[in-house]
């Protein structure tokens, strides 16, 4: 079962029921999670998170859908490894990398629609939905298949062969739109209100948003229940930066982490901030669609949103939805928010994947290249413990990094072998 | 622009019943969460106007489209 006590406005504290609602009616201010922490401290230990299955569900007493049978495709438990290379060339001695690339669908997306899926079959949905230019569309048809609903699915007209490919291959209804950024968004709006569907970022968000805080449990578990000194973490809405932050506060708060004492979470449960949790947050852009980035640089309470001009796609969201609960995750951890040149992009691609033999796309290149002028500008230390989350493949952003391809092409013979391998 | 009454005149010359839910108004920039009622025709039309003023209007629950 899920420990809920409903869903309540972020900015005027009001209460509604467990359904599938994403807005104030009163503000219109967003909703999230209101969980019912004081059964949940009475039920999860560590032992019996450990004992749980290897995926996102081994955290479900701290998930708002029921962990009884979820639509699990064995998302999760991703690796944590330790960057000795990279660390090593950076100038780093305690560095990790949070590999979401090897998940189900192939990014960290699969977390969340996990949950928003699993919360979409208790409200008795039939449809699951979504609008994507990549990782959502692939993971949403995905999860569709596995629970056996449909699955539709809204991209631009223009996308990409390969991306569509990506979610094709599970089934669902694809609509291709025909028409600009906004034009998708608009219309999205629309359905979302006069569908019966579950809209996994729309109808469905608080729940949906809760998968991504398993980022932060794992690593605090992979850590022997600790959280780093600095996280880098790449932002499109912002919702998986706050989140992660989230992950660690209420691990912390619930008495979970390695020598921390277990306290109260308050009157106003996402904004809980536990002493002992001291990791720095820094939040990764790309230059081209950096609304957060510029925010906080700029010394902004709000965001401005922008018109998103990036390589990285799956980073363009230019009217982030949690911008401002970012900047205030960045405020009160101590963190940073850095926009990255759009050339260092694949810069970031290749070094993560020639010194660890880690393949990410695009937004994981902005990743690795924050890192490296965080260092670079002495924000991290050189035995500070720092995790980079990467949180989608290679291989669905290859044509960024086509000029990596450098063949040398032989005649079939020995001598023309050695001739081109020894030049 | 912060002096100029856009939410009045929106009402005003357009078929739309407006209702400020949240705002935030400074001296050089500010921003309002504004519901709106009207038909689909008199919205865009009024939106439009509303856009043709300099002022940037976006859905209050972000962009949809992900990546």
């Amino acid at each position: 079962m899920a420990y809920l006590n409903g869903l309540k406005c972020r900015e005027c504290g009001r209460d509604y029921p467990a359904e599938p609602l994403n807005v104030c009616d009163f503000c219109f201010g967003p909703l999230e999670v209101a969980y019912d922490y004081s059964t949940i401290r009475e039920v999860v230990t560590r032992d019996r998170i450990t004992a749980g299955p290897l995926s996102v569900w081994r955290y479900k007493d701290l998930l708002p859908a029921s962990g009884d049978n979820p639509v699990d495709i064995m998302t999760g438990m991703t690796p944590l490894m330790k960057a000795n290379n990279l660390g090593k060339e950076l100038g780093l001695d305690n560095l990790y990398i949070k590999n979401d690339s090897v998940n189900p669908t192939f990014s960290f997306k699969d977390r969340v629609v996990s949950v928003a899926c699993t919360k979409a079959l208790e409200f008795g949905y039939e449809v699951l939905s979504c609008a994507s230019t990549g990782n959502l569309a692939a993971s949403v048809a995905a999860h569709a298949a596995r629970a056996g609903i449909k699955a539709v699915v809204f991209i631009p007209g223009d996308l990409e062969k390969g991306k569509v490919i990506n979610a094709a291959i599970y089934g669902p209804t694809i609509m291709a739109i025909d028409g600009n950024y906004d034009d998708v968004n608009r219309l999205c709006s629309e359905i979302a209100d006069n569908y019966p569907w579950a809209f996994v970022n729309v109808n469905m968000r608080p729940y949906y948003a809760e998968g991504s805080k398993t980022l932060g449990y794992e690593v605090a578990e992979q850590l022997d229940w600790q959280v780093p000194d600095h996280v880098v973490v790449p932002a499109a809405s912002g919702a998986m930066f706050t989140k992660i932050w989230k992950g660690f506060n209420e691990l912390a708060c619930l008495g979970l982490l390695d020598g921390v004492e277990g306290m109260s979470f308050g009157e106003d449960q996402n904004s809980v901030h536990h002493p002992e949790v001291k990791t720095k947050m820094h939040m990764a852009q790309a230059f081209g669609c950096s609304p957060i980035a510029a925010a906080w640089n700029n010394g902004q309470t709000h965001v401005v949103p922008v018109k998103p001009d990036t390589i990285a796609k799956s980073l363009a969201i230019g009217n982030p939805a949690d911008g401002i609960y970012a900047l205030k995750v960045i405020q009160e951890s101590g963190g940073s928010a850095t926009a990255t040149p759009e050339q260092t992009v694949a810069e970031g691609i290749e070094l993560l994947a020639r010194t660890e033999g880690i393949f990410t796309e695009t937004a994981g290149g902005v990743s690795i290249s924050v890192l490296k002028s965080l260092v670079e500008a002495g924000a991290i230390k050189r035995d500070e413990r720092t995790v980079v989350y990467i949180t989608g493949n290679g291989l669905k952003t290859q044509e960024v990094v086509e000029n990596a391809v450098n063949t040398l092409p032989i005649k079939p013979t020995m001598g023309s072998f050695e001739s081109a391998f020894n030049a | 622009m912060v002096t100029e009454p856009v939410i009045y005149n929106l009402g005003k010359d357009f078929e739309i019943e407006t209702n400020i839910r949240r705002a935030d108004v400074r001296e050089d920039t500010g921003w309002v969460i504004l519901e709106l009622k009207g038909t689909e025709e008199e919205i865009e039309k009024g939106l439009n106007w509303v856009a043709s003023k300099g002022v940037r209007v976006d859905s209050i629950s972000g962009d949809l489209i992900q990546g």
